[in-house]
């Protein structure tokens, strides 16, 4: 980590290796005191022991019951729960702001693995809308396909979806990075104001209308661009990237990042330079 | 909101009535001011079943004007009067409920436009469908209500579409419930997930056309348009794909006749739509747990994209 005291405000995100885009806005820049760390953690969260693990059959319950549950072993130190039959319920896993390892064998309805900060999440099966909306760290991947506005609003972390998603993907996005497998339906990347989105497949029409910043990477067709959104050049530094993100996501690594399209704002019109609170964790 | 859910068993029949109304009830938190079912059953396909009504229903929640159970009578004597004239003969009749009847009725012209004209010109009457498989149930109440007041869970059939409704644009009546039927066709029917943001311009020219409009719900339209192109001569597909253009606004619909079921999604994929589909049975819904209802082993499903329209035969 790079000693922050050192370097000029104008290269301390990049320093910080969070991302690449110098944050020139208006607003004061303001860095994270070491003597507040205190101040990021989050009431109601537990250090888990990811040797301690437990199956948990959520078949007979509803999702309110089901996130008490998961809650309640996480407060007795579990950090390794298999949910049973999730049976594509709603809601399930919302709201863990602590490390956990976290498996469903199964699929998840709406808003599956929302608000969580933190958490190693793996699905064997499909999600519905909105899943992991508002991430602000962790890692969620789904073994299969995932429903529209997959990622909405994410703050950090990585969302991977090795099959193929639908609409809205990203939509909001302010950090962190998306992986699809497959293909992505309309309005990918749609007012996305950071972050990094990679398809390996298709795209559909107005892809990253409206962006703010943030890059997307297409390794497929594209239906068509949205407002805005303007090809750039693919950098050997983007292709490293690629390649290293895909290995680590262990999808597509074979896949040949160097013919991939890449995707950016034409426009500035973005008017912020703040780390978001993940970033600010990371200088810890 | 509104859900809405579809199956159709390919080569085999089954308890499709069951089925649906375990599907729609999975979605009973989308709506519940209104559930409809449109139910395609196993018929020797002789005659027609007409399911219509001569009223509405004014319980609790409805905003339908209290009328006396002997107007319903008296509008059925009408119908009855009107179907000897038209030459129809009635082989068997249920009453459900006083406003709600089922007939079978044997009838020869294949052109039900003037037979429809006719029976829904008669005040507070109106044809809820009219096929040689299908049949439209629709009134107030969660899925399992309807199902139980109509005793739908015994139906066999190989297809269905159904709709848990939240009135939102329109009152809370049978009248705007879904299914709608493709009047005048025989075995047609549509449900809507979704709003329609040119439905007066494109009424005002199926009006015009000689088409009819039984309420003011945004999503009869769907059915109208789609029964005036196949009347101009498209296939369902055809007529489904001029709709993601002919139709302006977000929508998710299903539209089934006698042997197929279809589902069409507009171009910004607005509306949820999930679907399950293999060489024996392809069921969809709003939402995965409705798929879940009939499907409990884990399964391959996906969100078709926008402008997406399918089309599978029984």
């Amino acid at each position: 980590m790079a000693n922050l005291k050192n370097v000029t405000k104008k290269s301390k995100a990049q320093s910080m290796g969070m991302h690449t885009e110098v944050l020139t806005g208006r607003t004061q820049q303001k860095f994270f005191d070491p003597d507040e760390a205190e101040n990021f953690y989050y009431f109601g969260t537990y250090d888990v022991d990811f040797n301690k693990r437990t199956n948990l059959d959520v078949k007979d319950m509803n999702a309110a019951e089901a996130n008490k549950e998961i809650d309640k072993l996480m407060s007795e130190g579990y950090g390794t729960i298999v949910i049973k039959n999730p049976q594509g319920k709603h809601s399930l896993g919302v709201g863990i702001l602590n490390k956990l390892n976290l498996i469903f064998e199964g699929s998840l309805g709406y808003f599956g693995m929302g608000s969580c900060d933190g958490p190693i999440v793996r699905i064997n099966g499909r999600v519905g809308w909105s899943c992991a909306e508002n991430l602000m760290a962790g890692k969620v991947v789904i073994e299969k396909n995932a429903g529209s506005c997959f990622g909405a609003a994410i703050r950090g972390g990585d969302l991977i979806c090795k099959g193929s998603v639908g609409a809205r993907t990203g939509i909001d996005m302010k950090g962190g990075t998306i992986i699809i497998g497959g293909d992505a339906g309309a309005f990918t990347g749609f007012m996305m104001q950071r972050g990094r989105i990679i398809i390996l497949g298709n795209v559909g029409i107005n892809l990253g209308d409206s962006m703010y910043d943030g890059t997307i990477f297409v390794g497929g067709e594209i239906g068509s661009y949205g407002s805005d959104a303007v090809d750039s050049e693919l950098t050997e530094s983007d292709q490293d990237w690629l390649r290293r993100k895909l290995k680590v996501a262990e999808i597509g690594e074979n896949f040949d990042v160097s013919k991939m399209k890449k995707i950016v704002a034409g426009k500035k019109l973005w008017n912020y330079d703040n780390l978001e609170p993940t970033e600010k964790k990371g200088a810890i | 909101m509104c859900g809405i859910a579809g199956l159709i068993h390919r080569g085999r029949s089954s308890n499709v009535g069951s089925e649906l109304q375990g599907m729609l009830q999975a979605l009973k938190h989308r709506g519940e001011d209104s559930t409809g079912y449109a139910l395609y059953g196993d018929t020797d396909g002789k005659n027609f079943i007409m399911r219509f009504k001569v009223g509405e229903n004014v319980g609790e929640g409805s905003s339908s004007v209290v009328e006396d159970v002997s107007v319903y009578d008296e509008r059925k004597k009408i119908v009855d009067e009107t179907l000897i004239e038209l030459g129809a003969k009635i082989i068997k009749e249920e009453r459900t409920l006083p406003y709600s009847l089922r007939y079978e009725i044997s009838y020869d012209k294949k052109d039900l436009l003037d037979f429809s004209q006719r029976i829904e010109s008669i005040p507070g009457v109106e044809i809820l469908s009219m096929g040689k498989s299908l049949e439209v149930i629709k009134d107030l109440g969660n899925a399992k209500a309807v199902c139980d007041r109509y005793s739908l869970d015994k139906l066999i059939g190989t297809h269905a579409i159904g709709h848990a409704r939240m009135a939102t644009e329109s009152g809370v009546d049978i009248k705007s419930a879904h299914p709608f039927w493709g009047y005048p066709f025989s075995d047609v029917s549509v449900v809507h997930n979704g709003q329609l943001t040119n439905y007066w311009n494109n009424r005002r020219a199926l009006e015009n056309k000689g088409m009819r409009f039984m309420s003011e719900c945004d999503s009869e339209l769907i059915a109208v348009y789609i029964a005036q192109k196949m009347r101009e001569g498209a296939s369902l597909e055809e007529g489904m794909k001029e709709s993601l253009t002919g139709l302006d606004g977000v929508f998710t619909y299903f539209v089934a006749t006698k042997n197929s079921l279809g589902m069409a999604k507009d171009t910004m994929a607005a509306k949820p739509l999930v679907l399950y589909e293999s060489d024996e049975l392809v069921a969809m819904g709003s939402e995965e747990i409705a798929i879940r209802s009939v499907l409990p082993q884990e399964i391959e499903t996906y969100d078709p994209f926008d402008g997406e329209v399918k089309v599978w035969q029984i």
